[in-house]
């Protein structure tokens, strides 16, 4: 096959798939388009994409009315790194333990982890929301927290790394007198470090966009996150697109950047989930 | 006395150090295992047997034997749920993989800029399903939204209906589903890609193979436990699809994008009535341990080569 015939075949396929690319995208660019436009524009045919007037009257409404956006971006980011931080610590914790310690049942507990993997949350959620309303919980930041805290997820992915970190170093450190609070911190934590990055990543992603259990054990208003209050925004807002997409946007828009930052480690996260899960 | 002795031995030795430790470093983990999987699980069970519904407090609960799975199948909004969850995986698992695997391959063998194409195709993935789903619903309004306009100026007669018509809102949420998958689909089969052997490829070259050939006998082959990995995710999370219907239809129009997730959301908040949600979550449970146990049974004969 000639050189130059393999350029065009790449050129053309290139083309063909940035065409599809940009179809996956217009939805996006859509959302984004509409957020600037009049309520008179929104519809028109064929779709203007660059709006006569930047109109900032949508962000506006949105930021300033009868829902308070930027308490929500709060509310969100609060339970987000809190419950991320918890999260990541709880599974590095375990996930030594279950790699680097010989303790009585840890094989016979992990498999019990891993076995619970499987469970839809609707099967625990009518519990957890018993035991929350019980414990004074509900409708807490707190209780949605310490709920999405834990997951089996999580300790597994951690495991995998550490349990791939040769034991040369932690034996030596051993023998020099330390414990294994000292071994966890100082060799095995700074060793795993990119899985501990791409975890947090993956649940930071997963608790900004969670939508059910705020639905669930949430029912104030200014506690509401982000999810929640663009859900409420698109149903009093019902007819009005333009504001309605302003919301959509800000609700999007930061995790979006994030992931354009970090978007190699949260595809090779999701990567090595798969490839060993 | 005696016990501080016990504790001093259990302490002495190293196996005892590293039970002791193990158990520390597991504790945090082990709580939340216990509080918010293990016994919420086994409460569940035994709600699902009961009738009880939450404002009549533990007195009121009333025990009903296998009362609540025989009284599911009488009720044709679970049945109607049902059926709708299993079409909705019929319409979205199998287009999203296959669509998936046909952008990896081209993504990865024929085009320039692999890394900004994966990425783009990608972003509905991390986006909000409540603000996507909005999006979506604006986007196929069936009076003025762009997509059907498009499909009038095409000289398409009988314009889709979508979430306004209980025919076309359960594919409308597939379509905005299989949209939101394709990305990650097409992330992991290019991870999988990765794994194949690329001296199979130049070898097939020399013996004269065309590109079909090469993708029919070493492409697919090879990435075979990636497509099972993602067809039993797939088939999971479909059969637990919620924040769409949610966020756009609530079930109707009718019952036609009643799923059982939702029904199962409905019964428990809206209504409270616990112990007929908590059946209908373990007949949920029971259908995701079928795959589950499928793919544990297959997945074993894959991960041997």
């Amino acid at each position: 096959m000639g050189k130059r015939k393999t350029i065009a075949i790449r050129t053309g396929f290139t083309v063909l798939i940035g065409l599809m690319a940009l179809t996956m995208i217009l939805p996006i660019l859509w959302m984004i388009s509409t957020s600037f436009k009049i309520e008179g524009e929104v519809f028109e045919f064929p779709i203007r994409w660059i709006p006569r007037t930047l109109d900032l009257e949508n962000y506006a409404e949105a930021w300033n009315g009868s829902f308070d956006f930027p308490l929500y971006y709060l509310n969100t980011i609060k339970i987000s790194v809190l419950s991320t931080i918890l999260q990541v610590t709880v599974s590095a914790m375990a996930a030594y333990a279950f790699a680097k310690i010989k303790f009585r049942f840890s094989n016979i507990i992990f498999m019990v982890y891993l076995s619970t993997m499987m469970i839809p949350s609707q099967v625990t959620l009518i519990p957890c929301f018993m035991i929350f309303k019980e414990a004074g919980l509900m409708d807490t930041h707190l209780g949605l927290i310490i709920l999405t805290s834990f997951s089996v997820y999580g300790v597994f992915l951690l495991k995998q790394s550490m349990g791939a970190i040769s034991g040369e170093l932690s034996e030596a450190a051993i023998i020099d007198g330390a414990g294994h609070f000292q071994i966890f911190t100082r060799i095995i934590l700074p060793m795993s470090r990119p899985s501990l990055v791409t975890l947090a990543m993956l649940k930071f992603i997963w608790t900004w966009n969670d939508y059910m259990n705020p639905l669930i054990f949430l029912s104030t208003t200014n506690k509401f996150t982000l999810q929640l209050g663009m859900r409420s925004f698109s149903s009093e807002y019902g007819n009005q697109y333009g504001p309605t997409m302003a919301a959509a946007v800000l609700s999007i828009m930061p995790l979006m950047i994030l992931f354009l930052v970090c978007q190699k480690n949260v595809i090779e996260g999701i990567s090595i989930g798969a490839v060993k899960g | 006395m005696r016990e501080k002795r016990k504790r001093f031995q259990f302490c002495k030795t190293r196996k005892g150090a590293d039970n002791l430790a193990g158990y520390l470093f597991l504790l945090p983990s082990l709580a939340g295992f216990l509080g918010f999987i293990f016994l919420p699980m086994v409460f569940s069970l035994c709600l699902s047997f009961t009738k009880w519904s939450f404002i009549s407090g533990l007195s009121g609960m009333e025990w009903k034997g296998l009362g609540n799975f025989a009284a599911l199948f009488q009720d044709i909004k679970f049945v109607a749920s049902l059926k709708n969850t299993f079409l909705y995986t019929i319409y979205t698992v199998p287009v999203a993989l296959v669509l998936g695997f046909a952008v990896a391959v081209i993504i990865h063998d024929f085009t320039y800029g692999k890394t900004i194409l994966k990425i783009s195709i990608f972003l509905p993935y991390i986006s909000s399903l409540v603000a996507i789903s909005v999006v979506w619903k604006v986007i196929l309004h069936p009076a003025s939204g762009p997509v059907n306009q498009l499909l009038y100026r095409l000289g398409v007669e009988n314009l889709p209906g979508w979430f306004g018509s209980s025919k076309w809102a359960l594919p409308g949420i597939a379509i905005e589903t299989i949209w939101i998958q394709i990305g990650y689909n097409v992330v992991l089969y290019m991870a999988g890609f990765t794994g194949i052997n690329r001296e199979l490829y130049d070898a097939a070259s020399i013996d004269g193979c065309n590109a079909w050939q090469r993708i029919r006998y070493i492409t697919i082959p090879g990435v075979a436990p990636t497509t099972f990995f993602l067809t039993i995710m797939a088939l999971i999370s479909s059969f637990k699809v919620f924040d769409q219907v949610s966020v756009i239809t609530q079930g109707g129009p009718g019952d036609s994008t009643m799923v059982l997730a939702y029904y199962i959301y409905q019964k428990a908040f809206t209504y409270y009535d616990m112990g007929y949600a908590s059946a209908m979550a373990w007949v949920l449970f029971a259908i995701i341990l079928v795959i589950t146990l499928i793919q544990w049974k297959f997945g074993n004969d894959d991960n041997a080569d």
